[in-house]
């Protein structure tokens, strides 16, 4: 463990252990140092052909006609391929099957498919895609999510522009209040940006069917749009996921997936399509852009009497995953607090912007970044501290969240709280000339020696919900097979649970190592010839594959009894969390939650007030994990979801104007650096949740949600301004924007 | 156009190039060595860092003429012959530094580069320094830091 992390629990570092609880190295590391893992970009087979994607280049158009007589006619091409050569259902979608696979008559945001093409070479598919002649006749664009309401607002579909409205009502909806605040926020488009762009590999099989090598975060859930959208059964389209790299809810969706098929079926050929960085980002979902008002009613002691919220979350072209987006914007929407009225009106709407669907936080980040902006203003009108008044309001176990739920393992909401609180502060930044230049804001590029540069202070604490929730069948399904070989007990474990990064594959064997007692464990790869395990997402996977191995163990242990160990013993387990319910849709009340994760921040910032830069000079977080499944990982998930908030606070926005994405490139899409990041001082908390496996709380998304207020707070404590829009630009800070 | 170089100390030759190929795509799709990683195609990430002549560059901006007739080190020939890990390699795995694993490559060759011509544990300033133009999207950096001072300090006790 690192120096800078303190736990509640006693942890032997010295400990070479490699089960539950302790740090084992990633299985597949060295593979990752080497070169020698096998990413889906990275695929190859002799003979394959490289495919490659026409967009359409407007918003909202209709399309006039398709001519690809000029792309089929140069040498290398092998397939130009259209809507009408889409074999089963021509649309897809996580929730509504609302996006089509090819677009049909109607462009709905920049960016969208249009065309495929495979070629020998990935130079000719992309030339051969430039000479597909498509007319276009633009349309009038729906790109203000606010305005997407709007009785006048061109129609995206048929039955309007209104994806899901999310009510909240709890208590009296008239409450007043001796102090009020309001406010109205914003929060820009997010890119997900993980480093290894959308890739796949498909290979049509003897039976008609298809192979098909991916990197992704669902496996099943890609294999039945795939299989339907090329008009197959289920079993003739076998996914096996390929290494994945980073995800962040960025491939939740379909890319490459049902392209690649469709061109290795049409071909009899494998087909490989790899997206560029340009690509990627039109490639997949985005988080959504997000307008909050809110107001916020307290006593003159700082109790809160209500809370009232009107959020709009722009969903862009498609659904994908907005109606779970706006659920937990809604439900989570007043943040880690007790509050007796609540009006919450949350509405995920359909625009001619990209489409948004799942990024880490999913939902919770744009509200947190209201409410608790919120909280900062009340405690100022107050003449409160800041971190007091949340104390003061904080959820804790037993508490009811505002949809009726009661908190029934710990919310040590107040607890995080104190913990950052009382983390000594960094020394203060040296004057006179002789310092560092690279510890100011500016750093190397010598814009300020220190004249101009003032430090502030800013909290947040946020709350996430853990796995699917609403009612969904949330299941993960886990084979586990004890045998010997050469006289030793070696275990294998299948699921089709995605590894992207996290370090699903160690934890795995730690929990067989622990349960079964043996030292050799066999990880198979993941794919679609077992059943789910549900997504990597909603920091559900530990919880959930975890949870269906360590039953699956079980099993094996049951059926070995006190038996030596001659013949092997097998055992598949689905396995559910406890089950939820729907919200109810006039009020929002309903058992809706499987878990609840708590993390705070407290950051650090000095700012150029002149020039408008800001250098976050240190991160203090504390995060109950419930149980450290492996320290070292539950390190790395907190410092790289912080990474992601303080971008989304300070630099990371794809920028869209009338529809048109200005920015798709690691050169005009800002993400951290190792110069931006600073020290993070941790606390893990191991407060068990009897209802989880091993007491463990997903750790994922709660980095990522409270530290972007954190941030943000602490530039306003910089320079006294309101700074109600993220990310803070420096032209916001000089007023020049 | 035909290539040559030499790649990891073996003479390696590349047939029928297009002219607007970058070395990251001969190295990647014509020589079987796809270690080295394309995530932005503009010099932006360093995913794709390797060695060209003894100095570390982003290989999908140096095009495949260019690289006629150099040296090219990747990821793949950084450890032993006989298996054995170069201490960055290893400190990446035993610092947790390695993710998902896709900027790893990049960020070795060029924590390799920084270390063999540094005495000692660097400062911290200076790794982020040295660091600044390999992105990690995953660990918040912190991981790394962790692993370049661990093979620095492992490095300097050999």
């Amino acid at each position: 463990m690192s120096e800078q992390t303190r736990t509640t629990t006693r942890q032997d570092t010295t400990r070479q252990g490699r089960g539950v609880g302790d740090s084992p190295r990633r299985p597949d590391g060295r593979q990752k140092v080497t070169g020698e893992f096998a990413y889906s970009s990275d695929l190859w087979l002799d003979g394959m052909l490289c495919g490659s994607t026409l967009r359409s280049p407007h918003p909202s158009a209709r399309i006039v006609s398709i001519d690809i007589t000029e792309a089929v006619r140069l040498p290398g091409v092998f397939a130009v391929l259209t809507h009408e050569d889409v074999p089963g259902l021509k649309t897809y979608g996580l929730e509504h099957k609302d996006q089509p696979v090819l677009a049909i008559d109607r462009i709905r945001y920049q960016g969208e498919a249009v065309a495929l093409v495979a070629a020998d070479h990935p130079e000719t598919a992309r030339r051969a895609a430039a000479r597909i002649k498509v007319e276009y006749e633009e349309l009038p664009a729906v790109t203000i999510g606010r305005h997407a309401l709007d009785p006048d607002a061109p129609k995206l579909h048929p039955n309007g522009n209104l994806v899901r409205h999310v009510p909240i009502r709890v208590g009296d909806p008239d409450a007043t209040a001796e102090v009020v605040v309001t406010g109205e926020y914003q929060v820009g488009m997010q890119d997900q940006a993980f480093l290894g762009p959308e890739s796949g590999l498909a290979v049509p099989a003897e039976d008609g069917g298809v192979d098909l090598f991916v990197a992704t975060q669902w496996l099943h859930v890609d294999r039945d749009q795939v299989a339907d959208c090329l008009g197959l059964p289920r079993e003739k389209v076998r996914i096996t996921l390929s290494g994945v790299g980073g995800a962040f809810g960025a491939r939740e969706d379909l890319s490459t997936q049902v392209h690649a098929c469709m061109l290795a079926l049409h071909t009899g050929k494998p087909v490989k399509i790899v997206y560029g960085r340009e690509e990627s980002f039109f490639g997949h979902v985005h988080r959504h852009p997000a307008s909050l008002r809110y107001e916020h009613g307290a006593t003159r002691d700082g109790k809160l009497v209500y809370v009232k919220a009107d959020i709009v979350l722009d969903g862009g072209a498609y659904a994908s995953s907005s109606p779970a987006v706006a659920a937990n914007a809604a439900t989570l929407g007043i943040g880690p607090y007790e509050v007796p009225n609540v009006v919450v009106d949350c509405y995920a709407v359909y625009s001619n912007n990209p489409p948004c669907g799942a990024m880490r936080g999913f939902g919770a980040v744009q509200a947190c970044f209201a409410y608790e902006s919120q909280m900062d203003k009340l405690a100022r009108t107050l003449g409160m501290d800041p971190v007091e008044l949340r104390q003061n309001n904080a959820l804790s176990e037993g508490s009811r969240v505002i949809t009726g739920q009661v908190v029934d393992s710990a919310a040590p909401v107040a607890e995080l709280l104190r913990l950052v609180k009382e983390r000594p502060l960094p020394p203060a930044r040296s004057p006179g000339p002789d310092h560092d230049l690279r510890s100011l804001p500016g750093g190397v590029s010598n814009t300020t020696h220190g004249e101009g540069v003032v430090r502030g202070i800013g909290y947040a604490v946020g709350i996430k919900n853990i796995c699917f929730s609403e009612g969904f069948d949330d299941y993960s399904t886990a084979r586990v097979r004890l045998e010997l070989v050469g006289g030793e007990p070696v275990a294998q474990v299948h699921t089709a649970a995605a590894e992207v990064g996290q370090g699903m594959v160690t934890v795995l064997g730690q929990i067989v190592r622990t349960e079964l007692g043996v030292q050799q464990v066999v990880i198979l790869p993941a794919d679609t010839s077992i059943g789910s395990a549900g997504s990597s997402s909603a920091s559900r996977q530990t919880y959930m594959t975890g949870g269906a191995v360590r039953a699956a163990c079980e099993a094996v242990r049951a059926q070995l009894g006190d038996a030596e160990l001659k013949e092997p013993v097998e055992a598949t387990v689905r396995w559910h969390h406890r089950p939820t319910c729907t919200l109810d849709p006039e009020t929002g009340q309903g058992n809706a939650h499987v878990q609840f994760a708590f993390a705070a921040h407290r950051a650090i910032v000095d700012v150029d007030t002149e020039l408008g830069l800001v250098k976050v000079v240190e991160i203090a977080t504390a995060q109950d994990v419930g149980k450290a499944m492996n320290p070292q990982a539950v390190e790395g998930q907190i410092h790289g979801g912080i990474a992601q908030g303080l971008g989304l606070a300070v630099m990371e926005e794809i920028q869209v104007r009338d529809g048109m994405v200005k920015n798709p490139s690691f050169t005009d899409y800002l993400i951290p650096t190792i110069l931006d990041m600073p020290p993070v001082k941790l606390d893990v908390l191991e407060l068990a949740d009897p209802h989880a496996p091993y007491g463990l709380r997903g750790i994922g998304e709660p980095p990522t949600i409270s530290s972007t207020p954190a941030v943000v707070a602490a530039i306003r404590a910089a320079t006294g301004m309101d700074l109600t829009r993220v990310p803070v630009r420096p032209e916001h800070i000089t007023r020049t924007a | 156009m035909r290539v040559t170089l030499t790649v990891n100390a073996e003479p390696a030759t590349a047939d029928d190039v297009w002219e607007g190929e970058s070395l990251l795509y001969v190295l990647r799709e014509r020589l079987a060595l796809p270690g080295s990683k394309n995530a932005c195609e503009q010099g932006e990430c360093g995913s794709c860092t390797v060695l060209l002549d003894d100095v570390p560059v982003c290989a999908c901006l140096v095009a495949a003429g260019q690289a006629q007739g150099r040296e090219i080190v990747t990821v793949e020939g950084l450890a032993d012959t006989d298996g054995a890990l170069h201490p960055v390699q290893q400190a990446f795995i035993d610092a947790g530094a390695v993710q998902c694993g896709f900027c790893t490559p990049g960020l070795i060759m060029q924590t390799h580069d920084f270390l063999r011509r540094t005495d000692g544990v660097p400062a911290d300033a200076d790794i982020r320094e040295r660091l600044a133009g390999n992105l990690c999207r995953c660990t918040g950096y912190e991981k790394i830091l962790d692993a370049v001072r661990l093979a620095a300090g492992r490095m300097a006790n050999q």
